[in-house]
């Protein structure tokens, strides 16, 4: 019998299992695109048949960094920049685990840009959002590795002279499997792109457009959109890393010039995941590591066994 | 000094196949009935640079390495040279010799490499008159062309372990065995030949004048020949740790490389990850998922896994980490031994936190302690540290097999299971309490993501016992006073249920004792032996539990001496004042010798400290230490 009932277990989900019952509420802003990715995850978790006790939910520090309060799932609320170590160890340790880390553009792309570039190399089986709203919003307003050159803030008072990241193409060009961006202010493509990052096997990468009405009221807060699938204008293959990057070009350069594309834009079922490349070199255990420490008859190895090599 | 036992230094440029050579020829002597203990000096560099190994063997108990040597096999610095052979970098190609001079004591036997050290630089040395003046036995031998002319020059080695097997009347058995356990086919037919060559020639053809010999023991159980670095990881194992994060860096890279090649086969798992931040939280995130976990660096690696720690600890997730001190500040001597980052693995992090921390003496300590780690930290929910240093990580001696025959402790400490969970607290909106406040010795047991109904947030903002974000003063106090709470209740565990890791040694009447912590340990044991045999009375102890700290038996100890000296490996007393700190009060009971010079102390630098302070203290010492005299001094 398993130690971990609640991976798997098939019953009739309600919606509301994934709101914390007694505390807290929300202390994000009224107006905050926050609230669009809590309510997206909220509607994928239980129609892709996932149980609160399946999900673990790892976050960062800031605003994005308090998803997990607000969803009621497993959740590990970590230090800035390093939900991506913690999310992909605990997918290591436990591969059962239904693992969705989420940060925010400074926390994200910044600090834990390194971790970024290294998780979607390995091409973890896990999803990674990241609140995109340009802008350090918990901190008050700094400026952020996304937002646009030119951007004042109180620490740029004459402007960035920073051109901002491009994180799509930088998950591309690192080796993410799914990589694709959405709009709070789109909810119902949200909901459809956050369910097909968990669903999919691989490192997907979903950068969320999350407007803030406090800090960057002068930013056209993402509206209007398109959805590049919707359009009859864009025409690529998602699947074709080529087109896929040209794609991400159009979109990264258009963002700060006037029109705000979203959409999935590329999509590699073909590449094996972290823990496929490891199971084939036999460097993961079949059975998840966690699952061990509750069978009373496994045999550990010991290292008295490892002495011949010492005599 | 007594010449009952054999302290053979090899010495070489870095990438000479030292390291192999000597570590076959330790096991051959461990294998012939000695106790052994070795010593590796090398520079940070792949290739070239003058390195050496000491490997002391004796009849009886060797703690430390000795006061100097006395047996020394000059191979020559083949990297000084490039391919064309006709180009030299600088004067390195001598160096095994002219460098190993100073420590060699009167009556040793020399053996140098004629065939790569010319003629002209040997002059060059003043050998002959230094050999006259301490009674040295030079024997040059052509080691080089011996080894071309059956095989390939970098066997120069095994012609050398065969000229020490020769002049040390050795038998050849054990070497051999080790010979064809280690490689086959030609290579290990041209070894053999160029052993027995060797042997032969300079039994046969060179007249004797030494009096050293091998000395002969026998162990009555079978031994094994394990560094400090294989016994932590040997101890992870047996507690059931199967998941290691890591990142390169000398020296923690032993325990890491260890695990990495031993974890896929026990269905373990290892991941070399982007930098120390990540390879510490990897671990945090696979023990929160409900595997034994660990991780470690060494001081500027050690540096960057302060947050992680800090989020351990504030999310009462097991870990366990080690910390292989070097010298530093900053990167410091890379290859080089110091106990110089004690202060740093105390108290880094921010806010009232607290850790433990274990500073295992030697191999066998190293083992236990490890194991303790990881017993406490999934307990308690604690994260552990075990601090050592390059010394003890690259040190080999010999450990009783029987030793290791334990049983693994693979349990997950304070962790409930599904069945425990459904009766656990839990909130109106069926979140599970993970941090109660009023829970027995400050442990709030805790669930494993995928477990039914055991839902809470960890995170590393202060917290309610559901884990939801609270600055509420009250919990605050709750949660602060629980989680420090812990560290009495380890004290506690540790005085009571298990004997002291505390080493004590000496005569136990002394008035004058000698503290030391780490892998100080050995050579402080063998001084106050020494200093006893000598008619002094003194006494010693080695302190391990660094964090929380030893009081009341420390208490004890210092209130049964007049005097204590505290023998630390670095330059600014940090043991020293954390004894201080703990205690409130001793310091004008508390001298200081310390060593910072990249070298682990000798024994007798350890009986002149002693002397020095009992009887002239203001006399410099003749060694590259500092005596620290107590407050008021």
């Amino acid at each position: 019998m398993s130690a971990f009932n609640a991976i798997g277990e098939d019953r009739e989900i309600d919606r509301d299992e994934f709101t914390p019952g007694v505390e807290p509420q929300p202390t994000w802003c009224p107006g905050c695109g926050d609230f669009g990715v809590l309510k997206a995850l909220k509607q994928a978790l239980p129609e892709l048949g996932l149980t609160p006790d399946e999900v673990l939910t790892v976050t960062g520090i800031g605003c994005s960094g308090k998803l997990n309060s607000y969803l009621d799932t497993y959740g590990f609320h970590t230090i800035h920049g390093r939900s991506l170590p913690v999310a992909r160890a605990a997918k290591l340790a436990n591969d059962g685990l239904e693992v969705i880390a989420a940060g925010g553009d400074g926390d994200g792309y910044g600090i834990g840009g390194n971790h970024f570039i290294h998780t979607a190399r390995e091409n973890h089986d896990m999803t990674y959002i990241v609140f995109n709203n340009e802008v350090f919003g918990l901190t008050k307003g700094q400026t952020s590795p996304t937002s646009p050159k030119g951007h004042k803030s109180k620490t740029q008072p004459h402007g960035s002279a920073k051109s901002p990241l491009r994180p799509l193409s930088t998950s591309l060009n690192a080796g993410a499997t799914y990589v694709a961006r959405t709009a709070a202010v789109n909810p119902n493509q949200a909901k459809e792109i956050i369910k097909e990052a968990i669903e999919h096997d691989g490192f997907a990468h979903v950068d969320f457009l999350t407007q803030c009405p406090t800090w960057n009221k002068d930013a056209r807060q993402y509206v209007p959109y398109v959805d590049v699938q919707e359009s009859e204008d864009y025409d690529f293959d998602v699947h074709d890393r080529r087109e896929a990057a040209e794609m991400m070009f159009e979109t990264e350069s258009a963002l700060y010039e006037g029109t705000v594309l979203t959409g999935r834009y590329y999509v590699n079922e073909d590449r094996p995941s972290y823990q496929e490349e490891k199971q084939k070199l036999g460097d993961v255990p079949d059975e998840p590591l966690a699952e061990r420490y509750f069978d009373d008859d496994y045999e550990w190895e010991r290292s008295y066994d490892l002495l011949e090599r010492h005599k | 000094m007594s010449d009952d036992e054999l302290i053979w230094r090899i010495a070489g440029g870095s990438g000479d196949g030292i390291d192999s050579t000597s570590q076959n020829f330790a096991k051959a002597l461990m294998r012939s009935g000695l106790d052994v203990f070795t010593h590796r000096h090398y520079p940070s560099r792949i290739r070239g640079g003058h390195t050496y190994v000491e490997i002391r063997a004796a009849d009886h108990e060797v703690q430390s390495r000795g006061d100097g040597y006395n047996f020394l096999l000059a191979l020559g610095d083949s990297f000084a040279r490039n391919p064309q052979e006709e180009a030299f970098y600088g004067n390195e190609e001598i160096k095994p010799l002219s460098e190993n001079l100073d420590d060699m004591r009167e009556g040793g036997v020399i053996v140098y490499d004629e065939g790569l050290l010319s003629e002209e630089d040997v002059a060059e040395l003043d050998l002959e008159k230094r050999a006259e003046e301490n009674d040295w036995h030079v024997y040059p031998l052509d080691l080089r062309s011996l080894a071309r002319e059956h095989g390939r020059e970098v066997m120069r080695n095994t012609a050398g372990v065969g000229a020490t097997a020769a002049l040390l009347e050795m038998d050849l058995e054990h070497i051999e065995d080790l010979m064809e356990d280690a490689m086959g086919g030609e290579v290990l037919e041209a070894n053999l030949e160029i052993l027995h060559e060797a042997y032969e020639t300079v039994r046969d053809e060179y007249d004797f004048t030494h009096d050293l010999r091998a000395p002969s023991g026998e162990h009555e159980r079978e031994q094994a020949l394990l560094s400090g670095s294989n016994a932590i990881a040997y101890g992870a194992i047996d507690a059931g740790c199967r998941f290691i994060a890591g990142y390169p860096m000398t020296p923690w890279t032993d325990v890491f490389t260890i695990l990495s090649q031993n974890f896929p086969d026990m269905g373990g798992i290892a991941e070399q990850v982007e930098d120390e931040i990540a390879a510490a939280a990897l671990a945090l995130g696979a023990s929160h998922a409900g595997a034994k976990a660990m991780s470690g660096s060494s001081g500027g690696g050690f540096a960057l896994m302060s947050e992680p720690l800090g989020l351990a600890e504030m999310t009462e997730t097991p870990l366990v980490l080690v910390e292989a001190m070097r010298a530093g500040p900053s990167t410091g001597m890379p290859t080089k031994p110091e106990q110089g980052d004690l202060e740093h693995v105390l108290y880094t992090s921010q806010g009232d936190s607290s850790r433990v921390v274990f500073a295992p003496g030697n191999v066998a300590e190293a083992y236990d302690q490890t194991r303790m780690a990881f017993h406490v930290a999934y307990e308690y929910q604690i994260p552990v540290i075990v601090i050592y240093d390059q010394k003890l990580s690259g040190e080999n001696t010999n450990v009783d097999v029987s030793f290791f025959d334990r049983e693994p402790e693979p349990t997950l400490g304070s962790t409930l299971t599904e069945e425990e969970l459904r009766e656990a607290a839990h909130d109106a909106s069926g979140k599970f309490q993970r941090f109660q406040h009023d829970v027995e010795d400050g442990v709030s047991p805790r669930s494993l993501p995928g477990q039914k109904d055991g839902r809470y947030l960890a995170t590393g903002n202060e917290h309610s016992p559901v884990g939801h974000i609270s600055e509420d003063p009250d919990n605050r106090v709750y949660q602060m006073e629980r989680r420090l709470e812990k560290l009495e209740a380890i004290r506690e565990e540790l005085d009571e249920e298990h004997d002291s890791q505390q080493t004590y040694f000496g005569d136990e009447t002394a008035d004058f004792g000698i503290v030391t912590w780490g892998s100080s340990q050995g050579a402080v044991e063998e001084a106050v032996a020494r200093l006893n045999e000598q008619g002094h009375s003194v006494k010693g102890v080695g302190v391990s539990d660094m964090m929380p700290f030893p009081e009341a038996e420390m208490t004890e100890f210092l209130e049964s001496v007049d005097e204590a000296m505290i023998v630390e490996m670095n330059a600014t007393a940090q043991f020293r004042g954390l004894m201080q700190k703990e205690l409130g009060r001793y310091g004008e009971k508390l001298s200081s010798l310390l060593k910072y010079n990249g070298e682990p102390f000798e024994p007798a630098e350890i009986v002149e400290g002693y002397e020095l302070n009992v009887d002239g203290a203001d006399e410099e010492p003749t060694a590259q230490v500092r005596i620290e005299p107590a407050a008021g001094d």
